[in-house]
């Protein structure tokens, strides 16, 4: 019988299934990091538990990590203690590996796990984390838990689940110039709104999707938990195979042989039935940016701010209300027309290589606008860093006004010292705009890494197609 | 986990949709290494005038008086009364923990966000699916009604309204039987542990790159 990818990922991994549905899924990767596991690895041992497979797990300090003056450690004792709590965690029980706070291989968890070659096609892959869904990107059964989960993964090595259903969102044609995989998300989250994934694994499809470089479909498949849906997959091709092929933690020789016969069965069969589709053509999709507090709340970069008197739903015109007035802004102003004060590059969405050498394409041989107070390029990971070193973006974004620093989740969610003050309104390549989500009363504009780099120029969103 | 049975007890409304996991508990109180204690931080950046850090004496903090939770006529509130996608955004299980650590033991809502649906229950705390209809009836009423109740009794998955009207809800039998019990699912998944153990041995053979 065909199947959908997602089936086959399901059906691999069932230990056990129980009358009303519910199944026991092998774990095979699990990625830890500090805010999310203390609780978790308390509970083990009051309990008396001991891990179940040691060598599953991937742990780095991350959220709560400063990126600036290293030398200084960490300085907030609060934070420090939780980064401290994770090397004693890791100490204690084990793993395959753990990159720490200043290791040279530190980093976001989501970009760590793809370079290293510890998130391989096929696997189930785990962490405290929502956007755990970028790993479906090498077609992974990839999702974010809680942390009574993570104790579950870490004791039993299994998570009890309920088969999500099946979405498939074919992007077919061309992406026009200056329109990336960023832009494709937020306009599909635009189409079917936070909620409209609520319930389905994603697959990503059509010639579209297949144009995608790996770093591309990571950030599609990121931004699937913003659109609400458990996970997002792309199925393997070339592009997977050619990205994993010599990382540290895949295989080697004829283990790689063997593997790479099993990753190419890891695509929805033809005529497999999916329980939605959802089609857009990608010649329509145009640099986007989010006027409001909710990823679905994005327009085009040509399009005006909306106007809620237009909004004939009681609940969404007093939300986009609402939104306007964190925002500080009035309908049916120019998108063009709004003005930044800060620029944030970064995030598990937006930090990977292909990521910064857009953005320092935009940006070479110009200036960061006066109006700007600061512009912030954080990497990441510590190999994304040195590989950007190596081609000189950092010397780039130093010479036009950036800020260079070390990697981890930084202002994407304000846990260290980077944020954004009251008021302040910010171009983001993050993945969330919630109130106080770069930090309290903070207003932040979700774009691609070009639109950001383009914004900074300018001082305020720019068509970053008419630039290239 | 405590157990989950039968909850009689005051609502509050929050009529917002889209509430968000950054909105329930920001992430400066996520650094702690506790499971407890986030109840005085739940909905912090709506509940005070002031920026909320960790560590501070919450007493002592300007509280936003036009903030739902704040009105004298919801303190003590058990059962929370939401719009759709509620708890949208991260996986952060403090989100339930601040939610039961305030007080609250259930939530209504059009719909849930499915990481935040899926802690709750590993709380004790029950999130209730409600078609938008009776949840509109039920702001309605609430908002109407100073002192209004609700009688939420899981083994006959009902929402029982105070004139009587009851609210059929669907949960998963598996859930339903965890709460009911206040059971522990890593012991339950450890009576599997010898199934886990056979699939592990059979995939290292077949795909052994995975076991790396």
């Amino acid at each position: 019988m065909s199947q959908t990818l997602y089936e086959k990922l399901w059906q691999d991994h069932v230990v056990h299934q129980q009358a009303d549905g519910t199944a026991l899924i092998y774990i095979d990767r699990h990625l830890v990091h500090e805010v999310t596991s203390p609780q978790a690895f308390e509970g083990l041992k009051l309990a008396g538990r001991k891990p179940w497979r040691v060598s599953s797990i991937v742990a780095t300090a991350d959220h709560n990590t400063p990126t600036d003056h290293w030398e200084r450690g960490i300085e907030d004792p609060v934070s420090r203690l939780q980064v401290e709590t994770l090397d004693a965690n890791i100490r204690e029980v084990g793993a395959l590996a753990y990159f720490p706070f200043r290791d040279p291989r530190q980093g976001i968890v989501h970009v760590v796990g793809p370079e290293s070659g510890a998130t391989l096609p096929g696997m189930t892959v785990v962490c405290g984390d929502s956007h755990t869904s970028t790993h479906g990107a090498f077609a992974c059964m990839a999702h974010g838990i809680g942390t009574s989960e993570v104790e579950h993964v870490l004791a039993t090595q299994c998570l009890l689940q309920k088969r999500s259903k099946t979405m498939l969102l074919q992007v077919d044609g061309v992406l026009g110039k200056g329109v990336t995989a960023k832009d494709v998300a937020l306009a599909i989250i635009g189409r079917i709104g936070t909620a409209g994934g609520t319930g389905y694994a994603i697959e990503f499809a059509g010639s579209a999707i297949r144009g995608l470089s790996m770093e591309g479909r990571m950030t599609l498949c990121n931004m699937a938990i913003e659109a609400g849906a458990r996970l997002g997959l792309v199925a393997v091709d070339e592009v997977t195979i050619d990205y994993l092929r010599g990382r540290p933690f895949a295989p080697q020789g004829e283990q790689w042989e063997r593997a790479v016969v099993a990753w190419r069965r890891l695509h929805s069969d033809p005529d497999a039935h999916f329980d939605c589709v959802v089609e857009l053509s990608a010649a329509d999709i145009r640099p986007q940016v989010t006027w409001g507090t909710s990823p679905e709340m994005v327009v085009p970069v040509d399009a005006c701010v909306p106007d809620p008197a237009s909004e004939p739903d009681p609940t969404r015109r007093e939300g986009m209300q609402r939104a306007l007035s964190y925002m500080g802004l009035r309908p049916n102003l120019p998108i063009r027309e709004i003005w930044l004060d800060k620029i944030f590059i970064g995030s598990c969405t937006n930090s990977r290589i292909e990521d910064l050498r857009a953005a320092a394409g935009i940006v070479r041989g110009r200036k960061v606008a006066g109006s700007i107070r600061q512009a912030l390029v954080v990497p990441g990971s510590g190999l994304v860093k040195q590989q950007a070193e190596s081609e000189g973006l950092d010397q780039v974004f130093i010479a036009a006004g950036f800020e260079w620093r070390e990697p981890g989740c930084s202002m994407c969610l304000a846990m260290n010292a980077d944020r954004l003050e009251p008021g302040e309104r910010c171009a983001a390549t993050s993945n969330r705009n919630f109130e106080g989500r770069q930090g309290a009363g903070g207003r932040t504009h979700l774009v691609s890494p070009e639109m950001a780099a383009a914004a900074a120029i300018a001082g305020h969103f720019c068509d970053v197609g008419e630039w290239l | 986990m405590d157990k989950f049975v039968r909850l009689e007890g005051l609502v509050a409304p929050l009529d917002r949709a889209n509430v968000d996991t950054d909105a329930i508990i920001p992430k400066q109180f996520l650094k702690s290494i506790k499971r407890s204690g986030f109840g005085p931080n739940l909905f912090d950046e709506w509940r005070y005038l002031d920026v909320g850090e960790p560590g501070q004496d919450n007493s002592r903090r300007p509280l936003n008086p036009d903030f739902v939770l704040n009105q004298p006529r919801y303190q003590g509130a058990q059962i929370l009364l939401a719009r759709k996608n509620f708890g949208c955004g991260s996986s952060r299980e403090h989100a339930p923990w601040a939610l039961l650590d305030f007080g609250f033991r259930a939530v209504l809502a059009e719909s849930f966000a499915d990481i935040f649906f899926n802690n709750c229950f590993k709380n004790g705390v029950l999130p209730i699916v409600l078609p938008a209809t009776e949840i509109d009836a039920l702001f309605a009423l609430v908002g109407a009604t100073p002192g209004y109740r609700l009688l939420i009794d899981l083994e006959r998955q009902q929402v029982i309204r105070p004139d009587g009207r009851a609210l059929p809800f669907a949960v998963d039998a598996f859930r339903k039987e965890c709460l009911l019990n206040g059971w522990d699912d890593i012991g339950l998944t450890l009576r599997h542990a010898e199934l886990i153990k056979a699939f592990e041995d059979r995939r290292r053979i077949e795909q052994p790159w995975l076991f790396a």
